[in-house]
């Protein structure tokens, strides 16, 4: 065999190699986007599901007319939000939630009402679950930028039209008197 | 719900992440869902109808011990046929950075995937030499759990990402409820743990003992654990070894009576702990805690208001705080009281309720765990693999 054909066998192998590399790189990659969507429905879910508890805690009666005022404002505005407001108005959500369910009185004076039992252990699953959704979310964004930030996939475009991921940021700390009554 | 839970360490060593295991599985289902576990064990090792065995783990030393674990080609082979006839809704691996079955799970499976850290070692070199291919194996979990918010400052020190603390749960009632025996009872120091391991703590207590005793000759140290007995009195003076009494292993009925009868339970560890379940057990049972202040324990005793802390492998420190516990019959009570009502949140019907939300968090708007074909390697690469 002449040296010629050789050489080129081998630069045949190396590029095949290369090639099962990149393509299990973008295998990976195609996960993670994968991941994030489906963690970012999930936090898109629970997001919805707290603020219409909320709405109807607002409107039911249960709560002091300011109180209901307050709250349905910011529930109202979290589910109206356009994406580039989202985190601040879910934001705000949490404070008006903290602000009206600061004192474990609220919570009891809720509880005492007919089906208010229930709404209360809603509410309280559902501002549980935020921060949960949340932390699964930006965990699998920052996997998916770490990955994406690497010079293979940067220089061979294994990302393709993907936009870059974004974690989503907000103030989720749960009313304190809320979560004690749940536990 | 269809659940498929991954132990990673062999079902007939007795041990914290496979009693976690069993509790947890036996906990969802009386709630009614579909419990598979996957752990090693033997083959003649009888086993619970929901657990599945992946074989025989082999025992090797890794991080400083000899662990049993499970890996190789037909331990791979076990875990995808479990994971295919499973058909989970969602797949619970514990300890997936171990290279035992937690590994190999996340290696083979695709879909909603939840993982608890329950150790918090150090990174060691071969984690770091095989960063590469564990992380593209971790990043298919979905969701992560620590035990701790000390396990969970680890986790993101070493690899990044975020994770959702929730602690170890406990059947608080079954402790609480537990009959005392009176000869255990009497101005008595509970200690539960190997005797023959050294990060257990009890040299400690055998070091402090003598100061104890001196000041209170009556006391009786109850030790409850496997290991040489003789070997673990040796440093104690020859007239002072009839005031330890080992018990041996116990049952776990026995393991709540003791603690219910105690005046004072030790948990003198020198380190290695990332939750310290212990504890929770013995405040469930109204014991009153003394511990060393590791960072875990720290948190576990609600920075030292459910029960008290001692610097950490300081003897004099343990047999100060001890005789003044045992002489204050009204601060054992307080923190008895104080540690009842502090447990209630490891509950299993709490920290069970948490694990099912993350379950429904990471399943919503996802499919089921299948097999993952990709990981079949090269074949099914290059579109050859036969179905």
């Amino acid at each position: 065999m002449p040296p010629v054909t050789a050489t080129l066998i081998w630069i045949l192998v190396a590029l095949v190699a290369i090639g099962l590399y990149l393509s299990w790189t973008a295998g990976r990659l195609d996960r993670l986007h994968a991941r994030i969507d489906a963690a970012r429905a999930a936090l898109d879910a629970q997001l919805l599901r707290r603020a219409s508890v909320a709405q109807e805690l607002a409107t039911s009666g249960v709560l002091d007319p300011a109180a209901s005022i307050v709250l349905y404002e910011a529930a109202h505005a979290a589910r109206q939000a356009v994406e580039e407001q989202r985190e601040v108005a879910e934001s705000e959500l949490t404070q008006a939630l903290r602000a009206v369910f600061a004192e474990p009185q609220q919570v009891d004076a809720v509880r005492e009402v007919p089906g208010g039992e229930d709404a209360t252990l809603e509410l309280a699953e559902a501002v549980r679950r935020v921060p949960m959704a949340r932390r699964f979310h930006n965990d699998a964004v920052r996997a998916a930028r770490a990955l994406r930030r690497h010079r293979k996939v940067r220089w061979f475009r294994l990302a393709g039209h993907a936009p870059f991921p974004m974690a989503f940021e907000m103030d989720d700390e749960p009313p304190a008197a809320l979560i004690e009554r749940a536990a | 719900m269809r659940i498929g839970i991954v132990c990673p360490y062999s079902w007939d060593v007795p041990g914290g992440v496979q009693f976690h295991i069993r509790d947890l599985a036996e906990y969802f289902i009386r709630l009614g869902h579909d419990v598979s576990v996957l752990a090693p064990a033997d083959d003649d090792t009888p086993l619970p109808p929901y657990v599945v065995s992946a074989g025989r783990a082999v025992p090797v030393p890794y991080n400083g011990s000899v662990a049993r674990l499970n890996f190789g080609f037909l331990s791979a082979a076990r875990v995808r046929r479990w994971l295919h006839e499973g058909a989970f809704d969602v797949v619970h691996i514990h300890e997936p950075t171990s290279p035992s079955l937690g590994l190999l799970t996340c290696w083979a499976a695709e879909g909603p995937i939840v993982a608890t850290f329950h150790t918090s070692n150090p990174r060691s070199r071969a984690m770091i030499a095989a960063y590469a291919i564990l992380q593209a194996a971790l990043e298919k979990i979905s969701a992560r759990i620590a035990v701790s918010e000390y396990a969970r400052r680890t986790l993101v020190e070493h690899l990044g990402g975020d994770a959702v603390v929730i602690p170890n749960g406990v059947d608080v009632d079954f402790f609480a409820g537990a009959e005392p025996r009176p000869e255990w009872q009497g101005d008595t120091i509970g200690f539960i743990g190997r005797i023959d391991e050294p990060r257990k703590g009890l040299p400690v207590l055998m070091k402090a003992l003598p100061k104890i005793l001196a000041a209170r000759p009556q006391t009786r140290l109850l030790v409850a654990g496997r290991g040489d007995e003789e070997e673990a009195v040796e440093s104690l003076p020859a007239e002072l070894r009839p005031r330890v009494e080992f018990l041996g292993m116990i049952s776990d009925e026995d393991k709540a009576r003791l603690l219910r009868s105690v005046d004072v339970y030790v948990a003198p560890n020198t380190g290695g702990e990332s939750f310290g379940i212990i504890l929770v057990e013995a405040m469930s049972a109204g014991a009153p805690v003394l511990a060393s202040d590791l960072d875990a324990f720290a948190q576990v005793l609600d920075r030292g208001a459910a029960g008290e802390l001692f610097a950490n492998e300081d003897a004099d420190a343990l047999a100060g705080a001890a005789l003044r516990l045992l002489g204050d019959p009204g601060r054992r009570a307080e923190l008895s009281g104080r540690g009842s009502a502090h447990v209630r949140r490891f509950d299993w019907s709490t920290v069970g309720a948490d694990i099912l939300s993350v379950y429904e968090t990471v399943t919503a708007g996802a499919a089921a765990v299948a097999a993952d074909d990709r990981a079949t390697g090269l074949r099914a690469r290059l579109g050859l693999a036969r179905d």
